[in-house]
């Protein structure tokens, strides 16, 4: 099969196929109308011919008289004079009875068979005296004493003036069928773009959605286009439902790690408390710290899969961004606390938008959470919240850690992808991903920045005013 | 009479008329040669007399000093004879335009176009092979001296009453063309019997007051000069005007009811050799033709032809219908109605 490109350039548009296809059959078209008048137009010459060239003959015939026997022929002048009228062709002429010449060209050649008939005539086409002529021969019957004597008359012209007059034509006719092809060409280009409109609106709904709106297409398409629009909608819905499958998936798996590895925790926890040796207690409580981890990852896996599940049919709550803070911050407080990390609120409500509150309590939360796991101990984190202005609220982070590698920015909110600055730290990489998710499904965006003064990062989550 | 005699005897007649003299030597009027600096001689043949052509001819050479000029004299006939059996020419000029037409009709010419020929008008040229350069046309010269004290006819029927009302001037003392052997004469009496029934009573007239018969207008016009004619009827107007113009016993009757216009044509013979010093010999005719007034020649110009009293009936049409005079059975048919009215004292017809 051939690719796309292997075509030459004019061949590789449907709308360029069209036209150059109308173009074609509009130059066959002009052709054939070319051909057909430059016949007509010479055949009617020719017939305008030899209508003169019998009406001169007849006069010369109809001259003929015999007295006492004798074939008497006076040549009418009109017989010749209107011979001019198509154009300045060379005349011959001969008049015979009996193949003996009365006046005339001896040498013009006369029919073997003429039509005897009165009124008709026999007309040929003859090589005479270096010229192509056209001859028309009429019989006459006079009679000569008590004798009929049948005298031909042929009268014969040169055709530089049909040939003449069919070139002229023929020009016309070429200009004109020339003018038709370019206005046909002309129409067939916008017939081809406009019979494309459809296609085109087509592509450009279906390129215009988001990246993962794979809500099906409702449009009115024409026919021909209808089985791809259902092929694409059947297709987009059977993706729609593998994603969902393997979201529900991890959600289930998630969910099932959490639970045993709570009752594990719970069951390090009291083994801690009833050994006594240090290394003993070293070792539950390195256990813990890695159930921890776990239950965290696995947790953050649970919001990822519930973003994308609830991304889909986005809530529309009223939420106060300054409640929200507040209430995400005192969740995270015994885990600051336990490093001695202060976090400061800087957040005064009400500070409404619109959207889902489960899901931006998760982003603010991972993104709390990144701060708290990544700061040193006793240091601050801010938490503000100001208007940007008349269309966005920007809740900032900041805090005083090792800060984002510089080159890493852009991708730092990829799925599982971590900074190339992490160390040792314990992480999963999806707690930017799920805030840059629920804020995307939200018509807002995420934002990392370095401070001016260089220690520490700072994430600013920024959001539609309601 | 059967018919196959009578169809030998009257091809017989036919021969016998239109072949003077089979195959004989060209028969010159006048010659002389105008030798140029280089080794072309353009060899013309020609019916106009040499006195009118020469200003030309050596305008010509002044322009084209290269070329030399063999320059022919003699009657149309003479010069459609010749051409049609082959003799060797590179430009012909004839007053008959009927003669020229068959040569071309024939084949007997060759085809030239150049920007001066495509400027000629329609009527004046016949398929880029035959160039009219001058309208002349036929009029009436009348003597001075007889016509004292006469009131001028103004139409041919005036003309007709005055003939016949006045025997003792006109008795013996008209002349006219011999249509027998005058080429440009037999082609005005054909065309002005076409147009008007008048000329076949004007020359029953004439006949009948003795009309002496001319070859060329120049010597009916001497005639008339030295007063041995009081008229002379269809001569060429250009001869006249340039006669009387230093000549004033001569006058040319102004009669306004019709003018037989004839075109002089130049062509260029098929066994032409120097065609290209032709072309240059007929372009230059052909401007002269076109110049309102003529430094070189006192030949009226073609757009003479366009004035509203020509225009009537003229000039005659350059076209197929000037083979008919020519046909024979029509020669012989005009010529025998024209000796009957012409020719009433029978010891002049032969």
């Amino acid at each position: 099969m051939s690719t796309i490109n292997s075509l030459p350039f004019w061949w590789r548009s449907i709308g360029q196929r069209l036209t150059i296809l109308l173009a074609g059959v509009a130059a066959v078209l002009a052709i054939l109308s070319w051909w057909t008048v430059t016949t007509f137009a010479r055949e009617a010459a020719e017939q305008t011919q030899d209508n003169v060239l019998v009406a001169s003959a007849t006069t010369i015939a109809e001259a003929l008289r015999s007295e006492q026997g004798t074939i008497l022929l006076e040549l009418p002048y009109s017989a010749f004079a209107m011979l001019d009228a198509i154009g300045q062709d060379r005349v011959f002429y001969r008049v015979s009875a009996e193949g003996v010449t009365l006046t005339g060209y001896d040498d013009l050649a006369e029919p073997v068979n003429p039509v005897g008939r009165p009124g008709a005539a026999t007309v040929r086409t003859m090589n005479y005296r270096d010229d192509m002529v056209r001859a028309v021969t009429v019989q006459r019957t006079v009679l000569a004493g008590q004798q009929p004597v049948p005298v031909l008359v042929t009268v014969a012209q040169t055709r530089t003036g049909v040939e003449a007059i069919g070139s002229e034509l023929s020009q016309t006719a070429a200009g004109l069928s020339v003018a038709l092809f370019v206005l046909a060409v002309g129409l067939g280009a916008v017939a081809a773009s406009n019979a494309l409109k459809p296609l085109n609106s087509f592509a450009q709904a279906v390129s215009r959605r988001g990246p993962a709106d794979l809500r099906p297409l409702r449009r009115q398409v024409p026919a021909e286009l209808s089985p791809l629009l259902i092929a694409l909608n059947r297709l987009m819905e059977r993706l729609g439902q593998s994603i969902r499958r393997s979201e529900e998936f991890i959600a289930e798996a998630a969910h099932r790690v959490r639970t045993p590895l709570a009752t594990v925790r719970v069951q390090a926890e009291l083994a801690l408390h009833t050994v006594e040796k240090e290394e003993e207690k070293q070792m539950l409580r390195r256990i813990i710290r890695a159930v921890d981890e776990s239950s965290r990852s696995a947790s953050q896996l649970l919001d990822h899969a519930t973003v994308s599940f609830r991304a889909d049919a986005l809530a529309q709550d009223h939420v106060d961004l300054a409640e929200l803070a507040a209430r995400v911050s005192d969740g995270l407080a015994p885990t600051a606390d336990m490093k001695d990390i202060a976090i400061i609120l800087n957040c005064r409500g009400p500070a409404d938008v619109r959207g889902d509150a489960i899901l931006l309590e998760s982003a603010l939360r991972n993104v709390l959470d990144n701060s708290v796991k990544y700061s040193p101990a006793e240091t601050d984190i801010n938490v503000t919240l100001d208007r940007m202005d008349d269309k966005f609220w920007r809740l900032t982070v900041r805090d005083h850690g090792r800060g984002f590698s510089a080159p890493s920015l852009p991708d730092l909110t990829a799925r599982f992808q971590r900074g190339t600055n992490v160390d040792q730290v314990v992480g999963s990489g999806l707690g930017l991903t799920i805030a840059k998710e629920v804020l995307d499904a939200h018509g807002g965006r995420i934002e990392l920045t370095i401070p001016e003064d260089g220690a520490g990062a700072c994430v600013s989550l920024i959001l539609p005013a309601a | 009479m059967r018919f196959p005699d009578l169809a030998r005897s009257l091809i017989a007649a036919a021969l016998l008329h239109c072949l003077g003299g089979p195959l004989a030597a060209l028969e010159l009027e006048d010659q002389k040669f105008y030798p140029g600096t280089g080794e072309v001689v353009l060899k013309v043949i020609s019916t106009g007399d040499l006195e009118v052509f020469e200003p030309f001819i050596l305008a010509f050479q002044a322009e084209n000093p290269t070329i030399g000029i063999d320059y022919s004299v003699t009657s149309s006939a003479e010069l459609h004879r010749a051409l049609t059996q082959g003799a060797v020419f590179d430009v012909a000029i004839s007053s008959a335009m009927d003669l020229q037409f068959q040569l071309a009709n024939d084949g007997a010419a060759q085809a030239y176009t150049s920007p001066v020929t495509q400027a000629l008008p329609v009527w004046a040229q016949w398929r880029n092979q035959v160039f009219a350069f001058t309208a002349e046309p036929a009029v009436a010269v009348i003597s001075r001296e007889t016509f004292a004290g006469i009131e001028r006819p103004t139409t041919r029927q005036d003309l007709i009453a005055l003939l016949r009302q006045n025997p003792e001037i006109f008795q013996d003392a008209i002349g006219t063309y011999d249509v027998r052997s005058s080429g440009l004469g037999y082609l005005f009496a054909t065309q002005e019997a076409r147009n008007s029934d008048t000329y076949w009573r004007l020359s029953e007239l004439m006949g009948l007051r003795g009309a002496a018969l001319y070859c060329c207008s120049a010597q009916m016009i001497d005639d008339v000069a030295a007063g041995r004619l009081s008229l002379a009827y269809n001569v060429l107007g250009s001869y006249a005007a340039e006669r009387i113009a230093r000549d004033d016993r001569l006058e040319i009757l102004d009669l306004q009811d019709y003018a037989t216009v004839m075109l002089r044509t130049a062509l260029i013979p098929a066994t032409a050799t120097e065609t290209a010093s032709a072309g240059l010999f007929i372009d230059r005719l052909l401007q002269e033709g076109m110049r309102d007034e003529s430094r070189v020649w006192a030949l009226p110009p073609l757009g003479a032809a366009e004035t509203p009293e020509a225009r009537a009936y003229g000039p005659i049409r350059l076209g197929p219908a000037l083979l008919v005079y020519l046909d024979r059975l029509n020669r012989n048919a005009f010529l025998s109605a024209w000796s009957d009215a012409m020719l009433q004292d029978a010891a002049d017809n032969p």
